[in-house]
């Protein structure tokens, strides 16, 4: 393991006119490791993700990468095309509504196959070869390959948007509530799915979620955000079964029984 | 001569006009936005190439206009009937006797020269639209040479039809920088675009847009490896003049079954046919 952070994230702030998006928000992720970040809707905990990703433009704050080449490097002074190439190859976004992610008018192979092509790929082949692959990695009939994502039901299509957000190997991958919107026997095996593809590729994560079973499953730290600040932080199981901040207590024991 | 001003525009107007071009020219294959103006023709009949036409029109300037290759069709000859009314211009539908030759959707078969500007009308300038269709990203796409998209269009192609299956407005890369929808000629003529002499001009109207490709520049036509570029054409030789290697029209003839091949260059036929060549259908000849 190296001994630089892949991300440290450095008072991370964010306003939208008086109100609080997120507050002073800081943590280091390692690399392999997952990090979740919980709280109620409204907590501020897309907020932080969209600033995290360069989606939105945080009002103070850093957010440093250990870039392949350069070492560490403040994403947020970097210029746009090194953040959007960045966005493109060590970096993956996994969207909540995988018509987000998608382009619903494009066959799943050429989905999965787009950031080979952003990236230079010139041969139809081996994109497809490579696409193939990934389908059935994330439990796609290979014969589907052709069809547009409009065609698939909604797990395969979040499922679609794992294999295509993946293909080029990132390092780094945000997801914002994978979960989301699928039902439990999809989620569990999404979330199997996940957990399989994370520790295999030894990649780094943030996944932001409300829904605590997730984080237990997936994450090895947890974030407890409230109102825009962080409330809580630590090891995954050490904050679920041990929370001590009356919010995160509020969160655990809310959660239903079966 | 008439009461328009020389090439129907005003002097204010070419200049705002031939500023675009030269920043076209400048940046080879990048769009310019331009202020469009309303042309007597509606949308969709050329007014962006005949603002470009009126811009670079001098009076001791030949001009030819072309339809689909032909000199005859009705886009054809009203245009070059606008300029000869408000420019007062020689016309020809010889393509090495004109200087200006404005053209829809063909470049002329006959090799173009140094000195002459071969002006395209445009219907949507921007390769990337139908894939992205927000323009903010599209221009910050080209800006950034982000053109990753547009190879998942030919990936889309292959996997649907075999083969690349884009046979006419096919994506080229002009001067190893912009990506460039070369107008919707066939993709026959897209190795006609790299190396000519001649200076080639792109005017689309409602989009508000002129782009240009300077002689002896360098287009490619975006392919795969495994899947290159070509260019295809119907595999007869002309039924009128013979040639076989020209871009050819099929004309139904019949309603049973009967078609004939002919070239869509109407100068490039006539031509060939005066110098006594004939095809598979050519009238016979006079005995008398």
């Amino acid at each position: 393991m190296s001994d630089t952070p892949l991300l440290t994230v450095e008072g991370i702030t964010k306003t939208y006119g008086g109100r609080i998006g997120c507050a002073v928000v800081a943590f280091d992720l390692w690399p392999g490791e997952v990090m979740g970040i919980v709280g109620e809707s409204g907590s501020g905990k897309s907020t932080l993700l969209g600033c995290l990703a360069g989606h939105l433009s945080p009002d103070a704050g850093r957010v440093v990468f250990d870039t392949r080449a350069d070492g560490p490097r403040d994403v947020l002074a970097m210029s746009e095309p090194e953040r959007r190439m960045l966005g493109r190859t060590d970096w993956a976004f996994v969207h909540q509504n995988p018509r987000d992610g998608l382009r619903m008018g494009v066959s799943a192979g050429g989905n999965v196959g787009e950031r080979l092509m952003a990236v230079g790929a010139r041969h139809y082949g081996q994109i497809r070869d490579q696409a193939l692959d990934w389908l059935d990695r994330v439990e796609i009939a290979g014969d589907r390959i052709d069809d547009r994502p409009r065609q698939f039901s909604g797990g395969m299509q979040q499922r679609l948007q794992i294999a295509r957000n993946l293909v080029n190997g990132p390092r780094l991958v945000f997801m914002d509530e994978p979960t989301g919107g699928l039902d439990v026997s999809v989620q569990a095996r999404l979330l199997d799915l996940l957990r399989g593809l994370v520790r295999q590729m030894g990649l780094s994560a943030v996944i932001v979620t409300h829904d605590l079973a997730v984080v237990r499953l997936l994450a090895d730290r947890l974030m407890v955000m409230k109102g825009g600040h962080v409330v809580e932080q630590g090891l995954t199981d050490q904050v679920l079964d041990d929370p001590q901040h009356a919010y995160t207590q509020l969160l655990v024991s809310s959660v239903l029984q079966v | 001569m008439s009461d328009y001003n020389f090439a129907y525009l005003d002097e204010q107007t070419k200049r705002m006009i031939r500023r675009a071009l030269l920043k076209a020219v400048a940046v080879p294959g990048y769009q310019v936005p331009f202020a469009s103006r309303e042309m007597p023709m509606p949308y969709g009949w050329g007014t962006g190439g005949v603002q470009v036409t009126a811009a670079c029109l001098t009076p001791e300037d030949t001009l030819k206009v072309i339809d689909q290759g032909a000199d005859d069709t009705t886009n054809a000859v009203s245009i070059r009937k606008f300029f000869q009314r408000t420019a007062g211009v020689a016309v020809t539908e010889r393509t090495s006797e004109a200087s200006v030759i404005q053209t829809r959707h063909r470049i002329p078969e006959t090799p173009l020269t140094e000195g002459q500007i071969l002006v395209y009308q445009v219907p949507i300038p921007e390769p990337l639209r139908f894939l992205e269709p927000r323009e903010t990203e599209t221009r910050r796409m080209h800006a950034l040479e982000e053109y990753g998209l547009m190879h998942v269009k030919l990936y889309e192609d292959i996997a649907k039809n075999g083969a690349i299956a884009t046979s006419y407005a096919y994506p080229v890369k002009v001067e190893g920088r912009y990506v460039m929808d070369p107008s919707p000629i066939p993709k026959f003529d897209n190795p006609k675009l790299s190396g000519t002499p001649a200076l080639q001009l792109f005017g689309a109207g409602r989009e508000q847009r002129i782009y240009a490709i300077p002689p002896h520049t360098q287009v490619i036509s975006l392919d795969f490896e495994d899947y290159p570029f070509e260019a295809t054409k119907a595999p007869h030789p002309c039924d009128l003049c013979g040639d076989d290697g020209s871009y050819l029209d099929e004309v139904i003839t019949d309603d049973a079954g009967g078609r004939m091949f002919v070239c869509s260059d109407t100068d490039h036929c006539e031509s060939r046919r005066a110098a006594g060549h004939r095809g598979r259908m050519s009238p016979k000849e006079n005995a008398a």
